[in-house]
């Protein structure tokens, strides 16, 4: 009988400890698939988080290092110059990177530290139970927003690709959805691309995906997908910040 | 080897690259900061990596990162600096990853001042980080001794997967001694077998990590983890006596501290009165055996401990002594130093008081 499709060997068989409709499993496969397809399992080191990913360790068929909150950036920053020749990567979600990290990945890309930084943004922190994230939406409600996100009080959503975009050495800086099919044949195009241009030593590389949070959003599914596109993606517009002038 | 005039911080960075050490990841604090501009400078030179972090906690979780890569890595700081790393020090201990960390004690609470001070010995020994941990606490007293423990502490380290500290005064950072950079014997130290390199698809992958969400695990990783820290304690211990033979008063003291203290004894010799001197090298593995032999002594008529803190290494003396003899404290702090005359008062106070 011909295979007609086989699970990528850069992810191991352990069962996903995801919620029903979270799009975690999906970026995780389109990362391991990209290793993969480069031909770098063997050769990856990858760094997890602290948030809903925290046990990505136990998913990507590859070395693996677990990070404290937010300092998976400084920890790659150790990994890769210990290693410049293998291919280094974070998994980060929005609390992890965008708060408590934020220090860690400014000066990740501003040292153009040459690892890839796969940015998981969802809008809340999922792990902890729905509190409001750097990136929750105005109006958007947390545990810790009953009544919604108020700018005036707690400020604005944070852009991190628009931020990280100006740092001359974050050399390629995307942000793509999961949202479809179509938007994830385009997600798993950054991905690759950014793990390629770290190979080549071109300096940081950073992919944004918008992401789904079903259980702390309070939707179904399907909900979620269509909350995705209505709400995220105007305040977070999909498409490539940055890309070396010369590819 | 011709013995040079080294500055304490200079030569603990060239013993750390004279050991092997080709990673350090710091950040500027005084009294450290040569450190940190030594390894600037000659890291390159040995094909190794400085990196200026961008913060302490950037700094450790770096160290984190490298030593969980297989280098031999170190980072330096002062004590607030230190108070920043102690999150990524706990990490370091449960992942059971090798490193060294430098700390030359300033005075505290909060920013303190930037004078010696030995108030961090709590932080360094009792704790510092969250969880159930140790550290093996290494307190030279000159520069030659700083050099030499240097050495060894990267050999510690790799032998037991564990961070190993330096704690030094900042004097011991400020000063300049003869050094001569000697050769420590070679120990027997195994692969590195769990460090991430790539699996080259030869192993299955390595993981370094300190969670165990099942209970049942996370205990039985700390009772591996005390375990080990038996073995240390009953293998690394450390301590020098001095003149404690016949000894009245039996004074506890570290670091330059202890130095002083010699200075004290000897001046009580010139005055009939006999006193002697336990001054642990190891902070942790603390020496209690040495201070228990002591308190049974008959001529032992009390301790003394001296310390720049308020007292905090007085309470293992404590507990070492189980009230078999009286334990009496000493300290300046906040940077103020002690003086060989004020120790000898207090030696009198003390001996006038028990006669």
């Amino acid at each position: 009988m011909a295979v007609i499709f086989e699970k990528t060997k850069a992810l191991t068989d352990k069962t996903f400890h995801y919620c029903p409709g979270c799009t975690h499993g999906i970026i995780h496969r389109l990362v391991a698939e990209v290793l993969e397809e480069l031909n770098l399992t063997d050769n990856a080191i990858g760094v997890a988080p602290v948030g809903c990913s925290v046990f990505a360790y136990d998913y990507f068929n590859c070395d693996m290092h677990e990070a404290a909150h937010g300092r998976a950036p400084a920890v790659a920053t150790g990994i890769k110059r210990v290693h410049p020749d293998n291919a280094v990567f974070t998994y980060q979600g929005d609390g992890d990177l965008a708060s408590i990290g934020c220090a860690e990945i400014v000066h990740a890309a501003m040292r153009g530290e040459k690892f890839t930084t796969i940015f998981v943004n969802n809008a809340i922190y999922g792990m902890t139970g729905g509190q409001m994230a750097p990136t929750t939406l105005i109006g958007q409600k947390a545990t810790t927003a009953p009544l919604g996100r108020d700018e005036n009080h707690a400020g604005l959503p944070l852009k991190v690709s628009e931020m990280l975009a100006t740092i001359p050495k974050a050399v390629f800086v995307e942000r793509v959805s999961v949202h479809d099919v179509k938007h994830i044949n385009q997600a798993k195009k950054a991905i690759k691309k950014a793990f390629q241009l770290q190979m080549e030593g071109k300096g940081f590389t950073l992919v944004e995906v918008l992401s789904t949070c079903p259980t702390n959003w309070g939707k179904t599914p399907v909900e979620s997908l269509k909350w995705l596109q209505e709400n995220m993606m105007p305040y977070f517009p999909l498409g490539n910040f940055r890309t070396p002038e010369e590819v | 080897m011709a013995k040079e005039l080294w500055k304490g911080n200079e030569a603990i960075a060239e013993a750390a690259i004279k050991s092997g050490c080709r990673f350090f990841f710091g950040y500027p604090i005084t009294p450290q900061n040569e450190i940190p501009e030594y390894m600037s400078l000659r890291m390159p030179q040995e094909g190794g990596c400085f990196l200026q972090a961008e913060s302490e906690v950037a700094a450790i979780n770096m160290v984190y990162g490298a030593a969980g890569s297989g280098a031999r890595v170190m980072t330096s700081s002062s004590s607030p600096g230190i108070s920043l790393k102690q999150e990524g020090i706990s990490y370091i201990a449960g992942a059971e990853l090798p490193c060294v960390i430098v700390n030359i004690v300033r005075g505290g609470p909060g920013l303190g001042g930037i004078q010696p001070a030995q108030s961090d010995y709590y932080q360094a020994c009792k704790g510092g980080g969250h969880g159930d941990y140790r550290l093996v606490v290494l307190a030279p007293s000159s520069v030659q001794e700083a050099v030499d423990l240097t050495q060894e502490a990267f050999d510690i380290a790799d032998q037991y997967r564990m961070p190993v500290m330096i704690m030094g005064d900042g004097m011991i950072g400020q000063m300049m001694e003869p050094v001569e950079f000697r050769e420590v014997a070679k120990r027997q130290l195994p692969d590195k077998e769990w460090a991430t390199t790539g699996t080259k698809g030869k192993r299955k992958a390595n993981v370094i990590n300190s969670l165990f969400i099942d209970p049942a695990e996370c205990e039985k990783h700390n009772n591996k983890l005390f375990a080990k820290y038996d073995e240390i304690t009953k293998n690394e211990m450390r301590v020098e006596e001095y003149k404690l033979e016949g000894a009245e008063i039996v004074f506890v003291a570290y670091g330059t501290t202890a130095r002083i203290v010699k200075n004290a004894i000897n001046t009580l010799e010139k005055e009939g009165i006999k006193a002697g001197l336990i001054r642990p090298i190891t902070l942790w593995p603390f020496p209690y055996a040495s201070i228990e032999a002591a308190a049974e002594k008959a001529n032992v008529k009390a301790f003394l401990t001296v310390e720049m803190s308020m007292g905090q290494m007085v309470d293992d003396v404590k507990i070492a002594a189980s009230g078999k003899k009286p334990v009496h404290f000493y300290g300046r702090t906040g940077g103020m130093v002690p003086t060989p005359a004020a120790i000898v008062e207090q030696v009198k106070k003390i001996l006038g008081g028990v006669k």
